[in-house]
């Protein structure tokens, strides 16, 4: 049967039928679809984990049972993985163990791009590359078998264009069933790296890519596509699409195994062409080693290696070797310079709109665009950031935001501005998932080392950027049943943290008193802005509109950023199919001349 | 009426745009299910922003004997559909020569223009830079017709409608399609969208 599927639904449906148990994963694009669509099978254990570096414990402890198990992250996950993944290439595995990175070329939702082919160099573990849903589809079962073959975890890395194209898959097979039941082998040789048995592990994983190296010679995905003898490509990833739409004529040579190399089949076609272009997405990973064989060979200096490739890069690459001829190209389109970007924003009703309202405030940042107003001076509260839908209230008209690093990063990088010596107040902004993934450890520390920086943690019950996954403080799991919850504030109390005020978003109020008291106060403090995500609530019906007759046009009201507000410059109004009604209300707060309504109000007003 | 005609083309690169929310990754999905019924290869892929909604959102459909890359060629694009206006002029550079542009007639402005920062282009503005690579510009009344019809979020299913027309695909294969998207409270008010949709591009001139 031809199914239409991304590459992270052909990763699922492909490990499913590998015969996986478990899977585990946190949520980080492009990678996440591939354990949502995984949670939907009810006879395998499926888990949202706190972050990346416990989903590949948790997976690593699962394997070591004998039971396949899958475990997927985004690129900068790996970062926080790295320590179990090294550590998962010395114990090796029992049962199959395939570690997904979903890298992010172009970074179209990250913080940064990153070739992580890198790091499965740096484990000493082989890595599989998929060029579209079928490949992906294809290579899951290998993946498991190399593993358990070669006692290794595997590296499965797409990119952004490959976890979310869809394309054809023929769907074959069904689950593979294993009649083993899961038990733990006690190997301490194996599975306790003290210093002693890790000695004699490391051998072992020199021996053993010396062998991966021999299996990727034969390699089924490692594939020579003949063609005319003037040019080859040596192509991995989705970068093989794109050179095959523009050579069509060329000869490949295709990658589905990029670590470690087939030599032999490498100077074997290198030795069938006049001519060799890498192509590649991001670092020139496979040139530098095909170089290292005294293989002659040309890559990034013609395809970029920033950035996502595309059609238009490789056809430009080839016409800069002077392998294609300059196509006379179209006479480009004269659009004026000044059409409006749309960026992302914070969505009507969002519950973190009105904390970084208050804190704007607070901070003496709000300022409207066109303001006649003298340069502001330096802002007396520094407000560091994190990941999470919140980050965009970095941008006009909030400016609330001044760090973003990674992570978790924004309590750690308060602690060291304060004591640095800093002399403003400092607040660190973290959303409830971001705080659990990484948040925790910074605020012992900043417990530990008595910091008197503010911690907001926006607590929107939800990880709203990626797609709305529940977390342990939800108390829902992957696979929608009911589980352990935990309680923000008692475990922020637990620390030792006496000052926790527990705030409804919603209301400016209550968080302008707890921002104030916070910030004045020479202790740790820490505050938990509460109200659930706009996108899951549903609209109120009691919207707010605009009293054009107490309306002065102050503006006040755009300075939430909310996009339901609207301004033709000359007038303002609210667009009622956006706006969160009784749900959100801040503007109706906010608005110095009390101008904005309920409708239910302005209308019996005009019935009066 | 006047310049309308199916495609005769061996290949067809689709791009649908408009804002989050507006449901046209749904749009893309549905497109591809039906060339993929019909025989074709497909790959389609979306680019979208980091958050979930107000952003701009562009798909790339593309359908063919044997596709390779999943993103169209600039300079490629045999028919955009665009959801709202601005995002739909915004890619002119993408279209090829006398490409058709099947555009709601719809502005939804960004928060900067709101500001004061930017200024919305006029509808003079959004066809002067179309003319600029092709005449055929389909502009259709999408969201005043699904308002009347009661479900603003039918908008994507109306747009197919209006696309269905230049496909050599069967009107059954697009109906099922959609059905097996959406709940079955929705079958009715969306079969009307498709419907009409169909109706309103034929009433359209171009230009």
């Amino acid at each position: 049967m031809n199914k239409l599927l991304s590459g992270n639904e052909a990763i699922a449906l492909g490990a499913y039928y590998a015969g996986i148990g478990v899977a585990t994963a946190y949520p980080g694009t492009p990678s996440t679809e591939i354990l949502e669509a995984l949670a939907s099978y009810e006879d395998i254990y499926v888990e949202w984990s706190t972050n990346e570096k416990v989903a590949l414990e948790v997976g690593l402890g699962a394997c070591y049972t004998g039971i396949r198990t899958l475990v997927s992250m985004k690129h900068v996950g790996l970062n926080v993985a790295a320590n179990p993944f090294l550590a998962a290439a010395t114990t090796g595995i029992d049962g199959g163990l395939v570690i997904v990175s979903a890298d992010d070329p172009g970074i179209h939702s990250s913080q940064g791009e990153q070739d992580n082919r890198h790091y499965a160099k740096l484990a000493k573990v082989p890595v599989l590359e998929p060029t579209d849903s079928q490949s992906a589809y294809d290579l899951m079962p290998l993946a498991f078998e190399i593993s358990e073959k070669f006692d290794t975890p595997v590296m499965l890395r797409t990119t952004t264009r490959v976890s979310h194209s869809k394309s054809v898959v023929n769907i074959m097979g069904k689950r593979h069933l294993f009649k083993k039941k899961p038990g733990f082998q006690r190997n301490v040789q194996k599975y306790v790296m003290l210093p002693v048995n890790a000695r004699i592990r490391r051998p072992n994983i020199e021996e053993r890519l010396v062998k991966l190296a021999e299996f990727a010679e034969t390699f089924p995905f490692n594939t020579i596509e003949p063609g005319e003898k003037q040019l080859g490509i040596i192509a991995s990833g989705i970068g093989y699409q794109y050179a095959r739409e523009v050579f069509p004529k060329a000869s490949f040579l295709k990658l589905g195994m990029t670590y470690p190399l087939p030599i032999k089949l490498l100077r074997s076609f290198a030795g069938s062409v006049k001519r060799i272009l890498v192509v590649e997405e991001l670092d020139p990973f496979l040139e530098e080693s095909v170089k290292a064989l005294g293989i002659n060979v040309v890559g990034k200096e013609f395809i970029p290696r920033i950035g996502e490739l595309n059609v238009d890069a490789v056809n430009a690459a080839a016409e800069k070797m002077g392998v294609l001829k300059k196509k006379t190209t179209l006479p480009a389109v004269n659009i004026p310079a000044d059409l409006p970007k749309r960026p992302p924003l914070l969505c009507p009703g969002c519950p973190h709109a009105s904390m970084f309202y208050v804190l704007a405030s607070a901070g003496q940042r709000l300022k409207l665009p066109n303001a006649k107003v003298k340069e502001s001076k330096e802002s007396p509260l520094t407000i560091t950031g994190d990941i999470g839908c919140y980050t965009l209230a970095t941008y006009p008209p909030l400016n609330a935001m001044d760090t973003t690093a990674c992570m978790g990063a924004s309590i750690g990088q308060a602690i060291g501005m304060e004591k640095a010596g800093l002399k403003t107040k400092i607040a660190a902004v973290i959303g409830d998932s971001t705080f659990l993934h990484s948040g925790i450890t910074p605020l012992i520390d900043a417990v530990y080392n008595q910091s008197k920086i503010t911690v907001i943690i926006l607590d929107n019950g939800t990880t709203a950027m990626t797609g709305h996954q529940e977390h342990p403080a939800t108390g829902i799991s992957a696979q929608g049943k009911k589980v352990g919850q935990v309680i923000l504030e008692d475990l922020v109390r637990g620390l030792g943290i006496s000052d926790v005020k527990v705030v409804d978003a919603f209301k400016i109020r209550e968080l302008r008193a707890a921002v104030k008291d916070s910030l004045e106060r020479p202790e740790l403090s820490v505050i938990i802005s509460r109200g659930p995500c706009a996108v899951r609530t549903p609209r109120g019906s009691d919207v707010s509109v605009i009293d054009s007759e107490r309306c002065n046009k102050c503006d006040i009201c755009l300075l939430i950023g909310c996009p339901a507000i609207q301004s033709d410059g000359e007038k303002l109004l609210i667009d009622s199919l956006m706006c969160m009604g009784e749900k959100c209300t801040v503007c109706q707060q906010i608005c110095p001349r009390q101008a904005i309504k309920p409708s239910s109000q302005l209308k019996r007003g005009a019935n009066e | 009426m006047n310049g309308f005609d199916k495609l005769t083309i061996r290949k067809y690169d689709l791009l649908i745009t408009g804002v989050g929310g507006q449901g046209n990754i749904l749009a893309s999905d549905i497109s591809g299910e039906v060339a993929l019924e019909a025989g074709y290869d497909v790959k389609k892929t979306d680019t979208l922003g980091m958050a979930q909604r107000g952003g701009s959102v562009i798909s790339h459909v593309r359908i063919g004997k044997k596709v390779f890359s999943p993103l169209i060629k600039d300079g490629e694009v045999d028919i955009l559909l665009a959801f709202e206006k601005l995002e739909g002029v915004r890619w002119t550079n993408s279209l090829r020569p006398g490409a058709i542009v099947i555009m709601n007639n719809y502005a939804q402005p960004p928060l900067s223009v709101s500001l004061g920062v930017d200024r919305y282009p006029t509808d003079k503005e959004v066809t002067d830079i179309f003319k600029q690579r092709t005449d055929r510009i389909y502009l259709v009344d999408g969201t005043q017709a699904v308002t009347k019809l009661g479900n603003l979020r039918t908008l994507n299913i109306f747009m197919l409608g209006c696309l269905s027309q230049f496909l050599p695909f069967k009107v059954e294969a697009w109906e099922k399609s959609i059905l097996e998207h959406l709940p079955e409270r929705l079958h009715n008010i969306n079969s009307a969208a498709f419907g009409l949709g169909r109706k309103e591009i034929k009433n359209v001139h171009v230009g």
